[in-house]
Formats: C-alpha cells, sequence, structure tokens
C-alpha cells in the first residue's frame, strides 16, 4: 500500500496532485470547524440574498446591514451587561445581556431591510441605488458612533461560544470530522445549517416558497392568481434581514466580543457572489460559502503545518497574500466560468407595478 | 350549483334544465351600467353584457374600445365607477383577483400568465394550491388531478414538463387547465387565438365547445371577426366604450360586424392587385444567425425577393424571423451567408450603410426600437436621417428644416396629433405606428422590411397601413413582411414563404396559398413534404 502510494507521489505533476489530496486529508478534520466559521457570515449573507431575489428584490445593501447589526449588537451588549447582568445561561456561554442584545441586532437588520423594502418595492426607486444608500449609511454611521464609544473602551456583554462535542462523536471513523465540523460551533454558526436545510425544503416543496419563487419569475401571473406580490416581497426582504442580521451579529458577538470598523469587510457581496454561484439556491450558496473559505483554511493550514515534499517546498515559496486573496479570486473566477450558466430569477431587480386600478 | 368540474351529476342536471321546457335561468353573468372612467377618457360607458349558462359570449371590438377594461373590472383588477356585477342573479363586489377566482371567475388572459421555469403542476397550483398538511405541498394529488382533468377534455398533460419547454398551443392549455382547476364557471378568454396556428385555434375552440357543453360559461374576446362567426352563441359588440349591439351569428356576416365595430363600412382587405416584379432586390444566400444565447437560430436561409413584389414571412413566433430581419437590416451580424441588395453586398453593413442603400425598417416593437417615445414627434421623424442635409446645417440642427418636413409628413401619412412638438408618447398605437411609416416609407427606396407591421392596432390604421405597403410596392419596392398574423401575411404577399426552426420550409403563391396548408407548415415544418425543394414556385414573374 505504501509503495502504492509513494509510486503515484513520484510521478510528476499527477503526483503533486496526489500529495495535495493527501495533504488535504490529513489536515482536514483539524481545519474543518474553522471553514464553517468562517463562511457562516458570508453564507447567512448569501441567504439573505437568496431570499430577497428569489422573490424579485436585488439587496446589495446586505454589507450594509450585516454591518448595522454587528455594531448594534455589540453596543446594545454594552448597555445592557449592567443592567441584566452577564451571569452564564449555560450552554454557549450565552448571558442575558448577550441574549436581548442578540435580539435587537436581529431588530435593527429588520429595519434597516424595511427601508430597503419600502424604497424598492413601495417607493419603486432604483435597488441597486437604494441598496448602496445603506451600504454607505452604514459605514458612515457605525464608524462615527464606534469612534465617540469607543474612546471609554467600554465592556461588552461578550460573547457567544462554542460547543464542545463528546469525544464519542467525533473519533468516529469517517463521519467525525463532519459532526465535528458541525458541532464544534457557536450557536449563530450551528443554525447556520439548521437555516440552510429549511430554507431549502420550504423554497422547493412549500406554498410559501411556490409563491415566493412565482413573484420573483413572473410577478404579474402571481398576482392574476390572487397573489399579493407586495406583501410576499416585503415579508421575503424582512426575513432576509433577519438572516444578514444574524451573520453581521456574529462577527460582533460569537466570532470576536468587540465591534470594529467596517468589520464587514466586503462579506455581504462576497456572500452575494455565493449566492449566484449557487444558483440561487439554499444549499448551493451554503456550498460556495464553504468552497471560498476551504481555500482561505487551506492556505492558512499551508503556513502552519507545511506539507511535505516537492509540494510543500512549491506552496511556501507561493506569496502568502496569494492565499488570502484565494476566496476572492476564486469568486472571479467561479463568477467568469459559471454565471454564464447561472439564471437569476426572470423579475429579479424589477419594481413591480400593479395594473392601473386607479 | 356546477361549482366542482367532477360532480358530473351536477353537470347533467344543468344539462337537463338547459332543455327548453325548463323555466328561464338567471344568466351566470351579468353586468350591468358598468362606467369607468380614466383621465381624458370613458374606457366603458354604461355597458350591459349578459352571459348565459353553457353559453360561448364573444365580446368584439377594437383595440382600445374598452373590453380589456371591462373584463378587468370582472377580474377585479379595475373598479368600476358605476355599476353592477350580478352572478346568477345576486348582485357581487369583486374587489381582486383572489375574489373574482373564488367566485368561479377565472381569465385566460392574451399574454400568458404562466412562469417558464415552473413546471406544468406548479404553474397550475400557484395560488390555489393542493396542500398535504399547512406548509408543504401535495404534488402527487395535484398531479393526479391535473391528469384526470386533462383526460377530461381529450389531451394528455405531462404535469411535470417545464412550461418553457411546450408551444404556444400548449401552455394556451395550461391557462384553461389553471381555469378549470379553480374550478372555473366563467372562463373569461383574453385573444386567445392571437398567437395559435389555425389548427391550433379549432383544438382550442373544440376544448371550448366541449366546456360549454358541461355548462361554463365562456366570454370570447376578439377582433377576428369570421373566429368570432364560428365560435360564438352570441355576440356583444362594443365601440368606443359602448355596446353598439348584439348579434346572433346566424343573423350576421362579417361585413355587418366590422360595420357595427369600427362605425362604418371598412374594406376588410385591402385590393392588393396584381403585381409586377422586376428584378431582384434582396438576395439571401445561406445566411445563418445567431440568437443572443449563441444558438442558431436562422440555419442557411436563402431568399429573394423582387422590386415590385411582396414576400410575406409566415411562421410561428421565435422561429427566426426577428434574427433574419435584424441581420438584413444590419443590426445583427451574421455568422454565415450573404446579403446581396441589388448586387451590392450588405451582409456585414452598419444599420447606418444599409439604410443609407434604401432599406427602410419597422420594428417589431415601436415602442423599443420603432420610436424614442420621450422625444417630440419631428425628432422622432428624423432619427433616421438628422445628420443630413436639410436637417443638420455642420454640427448643428435646421429646426426650422425638421419643423416643416415634420408637418409635412404628419399630413401626408394622417397621424392624429395636436402639434408636431408633443411627445410620441403620448399618441395611441395606432398613430405612433403610422409616425413609424411616416419616417420609413417617406423617400425612395429599394427594399422595405416590416415586422409584424401593424400588431395591436386597431382596424383603421391597419387598412391604413396595408394600402401604403401596396402603394410603395406599385412604386416598384421590394417589400419584406414578417408577421405572426397569417391572415396579414395572406392578405398582402405576392409570394408567401413559411419559417420552421431557422429554416424556409416552402414557399408559395400569396393568391393560391391554402390556409391550412400554410398553418400547417408554420406548425409542424411540413415534415412529410420537407424534400420538396424549396424554390420551387418561382415569382409570378
Amino acid at each position: 500500500m505504501d509503495a502504492l502510494i509513494n509510486a503515484l507521489y513520484s510521478i510528476p505533476l499527477v503526483g503533486l496532485v496526489f500529495q495535495l489530496g493527501g495533504y488535504i486529508i490529513a489536515v482536514g478534520p483539524n481545519v474543518a470547524p474553522g471553514i464553517l466559521q468562517a463562511a457562516t457570515p458570508v453564507a447567512l449573507a448569501a441567504l439573505c440574498g437568496v431570499m430577497c431575489e428569489r422573490a424579485g428584490v436585488v439587496n446589495i445593501g446586505i454589507e450594509g446591514i450585516m454591518l448595522t447589526s454587528a455594531f448594534v449588537g455589540w453596543y446594545a451588549g454594552v448597555l445592557l451587561a449592567p443592567v441584566l447582568g452577564t451571569a452564564d445561561l449555560g450552554p454557549f456561554g450565552a448571558n442575558p445581556a448577550l441574549v436581548v442584545a442578540l435580539v435587537i441586532a436581529l431588530v435593527s437588520g429588520v429595519l434597516i431591510s424595511w427601508l430597503h423594502a419600502w424604497l424598492s418595492i413601495s417607493v419603486r426607486a432604483d435597488q441597486i441605488i437604494s441598496g448602496t444608500i445603506i451600504n454607505i449609511v452604514a459605514v458612515g454611521l457605525t464608524g462615527y458612533l464606534n469612534n465617540l464609544i469607543s474612546k471609554a473602551s467600554p465592556n461588552g456583554a461578550g460573547a457567544f461560544t462554542q460547543f464542545k462535542p463528546p469525544h464519542e462523536l467525533t473519533d468516529l471513523p469517517v463521519v467525525g470530522w463532519l459532526l465535528g465540523m458541525f458541532l464544534s460551533q457557536g450557536p449563530i454558526a450551528m443554525s447556520v445549517i439548521v437555516i440552510v436545510v429549511i430554507f431549502q425544503v420550504l423554497l422547493f416543496r412549500s406554498r410559501w416558497g411556490l409563491r415566493s419563487r412565482a413573484v420573483g419569475e413572473h410577478p404579474r401571473a402571481a398576482e392574476t392568481v390572487g397573489i399579493d406580490v407586495i406583501r410576499v416581497r416585503y415579508r421575503n426582504v424582512l426575513i432576509g434581514g433577519v438572516f444578514a442580521a444574524l451573520g453581521g451579529a456574529y462577527l460582533s458577538m460569537e466570532a470576536t466580543n468587540s465591534f470594529q470598523q467596517e468589520m464587514t469587510t466586503g462579506r455581504g457581496f462576497v456572500g452575494l457572489a455565493a449566492m449566484i454561484v449557487g444558483r440561487w439556491s439554499p444549499v448551493g450558496a451554503f456550498g460556495a460559502a464553504l468552497l471560498f473559505y476551504s481555500s482561505t483554511a487551506l492556505g492558512n493550514s499551508i503556513k502552519f503545518a507545511r506539507p511535505s515534499g516537492d509540494l510543500g517546498t512549491i506552496l511556501v515559496g507561493l506569496p502568502a497574500q496569494l492565499y488570502d486573496a484565494l476566496p476572492y479570486l476564486l469568486t472571479i473566477i467561479i463568477l467568469a466560468g459559471v454565471v454564464g450558466r447561472s439564471i437569476p430569477p426572470a423579475a429579479d431587480g424589477q419594481p413591480y407595478e400593479r395594473e392601473a386600478t386607479a | 350549483m356546477f361549482l366542482s368540474p367532477f360532480a358530473t351529476e351536477a353537470v347533467m342536471t344543468i344539462e337537463a334544465a338547459m332543455t327548453p321546457e325548463a323555466p328561464v335561468i338567471a344568466p351566470a353573468l351579468e353586468m350591468r351600467g358598468i362606467t369607468k372612467r380614466y383621465p381624458g377618457v370613458v374606457a366603458n360607458d354604461h355597458i350591459d353584457v349578459e352571459v348565459r349558462p353553457g353559453e360561448i359570449h364573444a365580446l368584439l371590438g377594437e383595440n382600445g374600445a374598452g373590453k380589456t377594461t371591462l373584463m378587468n373590472i370582472l377580474y377585479g383588477l379595475a373598479r368600476p365607477d358605476e355599476g353592477v356585477i350580478l352572478l346568477d342573479g345576486r348582485e357581487t363586489t369583486i374587489a381582486g383577483p383572489s375574489d373574482a377566482i373564488a367566485r368561479g371567475i377565472n381569465m385566460v388572459h392574451q399574454h400568458f400568465m404562466l412562469v417558464p421555469v415552473f413546471t406544468v403542476a406548479e404553474n397550475i397550483l400557484l395560488g390555489e394550491e393542493t396542500m398535504a398538511g399547512p406548509i408543504f405541498l401535495d404534488r402527487k394529488e395535484a398531479h393526479r388531478r391535473i391528469v384526470e382533468l386533462g383526460k377530461r377534455f381529450g389531451f394528455e398533460i405531462d404535469p411535470e414538463a417545464k412550461v418553457g419547454s411546450l408551444s404556444v398551443g400548449w401552455q394556451q392549455r395550461v391557462e384553461i387547465l389553471k381555469a378549470l382547476y379553480r374550478d372555473a364557471r366563467i372562463l373569461v378568454l383574453d385573444e386567445p387565438t392571437a398567437v395559435l396556428t389555425p389548427q391550433e385555434t379549432q383544438e382550442i375552440f373544440a376544448v371550448l365547445r366541449r366546456l360549454a357543453q358541461e355548462g361554463h360559461s365562456i366570454v370570447f374576446i376578439s377582433h377576428k371577426l369570421y373566429e368570432v362567426l364560428d365560435i360564438a352563441d352570441r355576440i356583444t359588440v362594443i365601440r368606443r366604450g359602448k355596446v353598439v349591439g348584439q348579434r346572433l351569428p346566424s343573423e350576421t356576416d362579417e361585413d355587418d360586424l366590422a360595420a357595427l365595430m369600427v362605425g362604418r363600412n371598412v374594406q376588410l382587405t385591402v385590393d392588393r392587385g396584381d403585381s409586377k416584379p422586376a428584378d431582384v432586390a434582396l438576395e439571401v444566400r445561406g445566411l445563418e444567425v445567431k440568437d443572443d444565447r449563441g444558438s442558431v437560430v436562422v440555419q442557411g436561409v436563402d431568399l429573394d425577393v423582387r422590386s415590385g413584389e411582396i414576400l410575406g414571412i409566415a411562421g410561428v413566433a421565435g422561429n427566426g424571423q426577428d434574427e433574419l430581419v435584424e441581420a438584413i437590416v444590419g443590426l445583427r451580424r451574421p455568422s454565415g451567408g450573404r446579403i446581396t441588395l441589388r448586387g451590392q453586398d450588405v451582409t456585414r453593413a452598419s444599420p447606418r450603410a444599409v439604410n443609407e442603400a434604401g432599406v427602410a425598417y419597422v420594428p417589431a416593437d415601436r415602442h423599443r426600437f420603432g420610436l424614442v417615445l420621450s422625444f417630440p414627434l419631428a425628432d422622432n421623424l428624423v432619427l433616421t436621417d438628422y445628420y443630413r442635409r436639410p436637417y443638420a446645417r455642420g454640427v448643428l440642427r435646421n429646426d426650422q428644416a425638421i419643423e416643416a418636413s415634420a408637418q409635412e409628413r404628419i399630413r401626408e401619412y394622417d397621424v392624429r396629433t395636436p402639434s408636431a412638438t408633443v411627445r410620441a408618447s403620448t399618441l395611441s398605437g395606432g398613430n405612433q405606428q403610422k409616425l413609424v411609416v411616416a419616417r420609413e416609407f417617406a423617400r425612395d427606396l429599394a427594399l422595405l422590411v416590416l415586422d409584424q407591421p401593424t400588431r395591436g392596432l386597431d382596424v383603421g390604421s391597419i387598412e391604413f397601413i396595408h394600402r401604403q405597403t401596396i402603394a410603395k410596392r406599385d412604386a416598384g419596392t421590394a417589400v419584406l413582411l414578417v408577421s405572426a398574423e397569417l391572415d396579414e401575411v395572406l392578405e398582402l404577399s405576392d409570394r408567401i414563404a413559411v419559417m420552421y426552426r431557422g429554416r424556409i420550409v416552402a414557399i408559395r403563391d400569396g393568391r393560391t396559398a391554402d390556409k391550412n396548408e400554410i398553418g400547417l407548415l408554420m406548425a409542424t415544418g411540413g415534415q412529410a413534404r420537407a424534400a420538396a425543394p424549396v424554390a420551387e414556385t418561382g415569382p409570378a414573374a
């Protein structure tokens, strides 16, 4: 067996591929939970995109919603910590202030989404401009307020912590690393998997899903069979707001316990790319987000655990920045290659006007 | 009482009730004194219509006569200013489509209301979902019901087929199934045959007759006279928002109906006279054109159009006609083949070069391609030659010349407008199209390309445009006419080419062409006689 592997490894190029495969299998289980953590905010942004665009509303304000919720959640924690206390409630390092702050963060996301829904659905403003306004305002406002507040370096309500699955599960052969990936997570990262599965099933098998997709494809047809297009669109944009807010809250309340200026660093936009690569399906978008961050994880792991042999020499020789840029490069490459066959909902981005009911 | 199409017993009761000795039943639908005013127009002026159970009732009227407004009111898409709607003799208010559907009124819209990427079943279910529990759809049960409904009306349909891949005839059936799935008692069809071949039309008519027999009431909206005479039990004619008459098909004919509809005697068919074809003006050889998605949709087309003849291209929409026309006028670069205009190669010429070579083009979509709606009429009239004398003086416009020429053409082509300075968007459809015609026809031409020149126009405007086209032909212009309206092609063309899946599958003489044969060729490409040489019928020299 070893002889066979050695023989395979020694073939030029093909050998490199096998070496890379072996390396990924070796480090995979260790980095897998980290991949899901890195992918969580992007996946949530992508789910927000799917939720809105399936109903025909383009939402490029996801970035701004995330940033707002990240700030609001963190600052709500700062304000609430002295009032509600930070006594540990048990699982996930939750405390009263943290939980209430999370709810407030979600509400803030829904409110911003409401603004986008109102501008793009009721006012029928250009949806790109509405989203851009949200992004610009979010950067400016959160940055300014953060400057004011952070001078006092306040203590927040802390952050959610990760669940430690029992060894019996993670040590299982073959599936152990997968269980570890999904279970060694905080509550928000874990919720992503639940949301993806439920969303996917509902979108394609429920009445709500059928109507949402119809509204995104052919709103007039939906209206003629008695569906309230405006209401469906509002509802989906608001639910999408919850997803984006969850992604923002993850950054300041689970991944870290603080807010930094512009801490979303384009994840909302990478999420939109994941949505397109995933062809507007929840599972696809989630998969795309995981794919992007697998590349980052691979880069990190190469830095810290150098692969052996020729592969190691080559990979370490590449500039470190290349690995940081990998998810973005991958986004560009996949979009350029795949987008031609990835077809958005037909009425995506088109404001809907009811027939003349004057 | 016959709410469910499955309740066969109820249907039998109705049939029994409709025998002569039975007492008079209240009309299934009555619209009384319906009035609807829009700013500046009275779209419906005290309209009374009454539809009996099991009746096919035709609403006949020109575009803009108010038929669609009336049906939108019935369907809850618009609110009447005055008047009442009675169902089975009881007064009802209909606040929206869901109200209408709940009361058994269903509408098959002129532009199909189907989601192309959805399956047949998804389209039918939408809005009236068959559920398994509170959240999930019951697809199995839905499929069973759809297949069963289809069988009852004589067609087998696959509920899992994607609607976008169906022919328009089948899409029409899906629309009808959609209504039946909702237990429609009153079915409104808005211009249902506009996009169908004659054979498909007959098939749909068979379905409609079957429905009427089972007690459904059908409102059939149309402006095609012979169809109305063929299918309707009664005909109500609407002109300018008013009911101007009611007829039984047995007591009327096309001329009578046309006069009612237009308000004056019209010549339904323009006398095209004899053509005097001369030299070949347009020669197309082995032309291949790709569509926007890169698939070859014009596959080796050979065509000759002679000066002084009208060549009509018949075909179901989407068989490559648009791309063929765009290639000829220079808007789309062919991927193969050659286009020659009076001996000059224009295969890759720019639209302006083609225009300057004497080609005029009336595009199918006057809003998107024919006019700049936000420009005044005068500017629209010089869109093709604004850069030339006398309209341009160096880099500046010569407003006087533009205005003067606009006045003249507006008069000559009878464009009804308060002035040449109003925006094109303020004109009616017919006048907009006359404006396009005024721009394109008003010079000496080598070739005139007409793509759907009368789509959506009233009878008067159609008559005008047809006359102008014949006049152009008689002046020695070669005319290429593309139309999805087979009647128009038959009426005007000296020769008819049938286009099917990107190929010209047959050429027939315009005077002797058989409508059914052409319809069959449009629908099937005439596989049975595919081997027949394309150029078998030469120009009537």
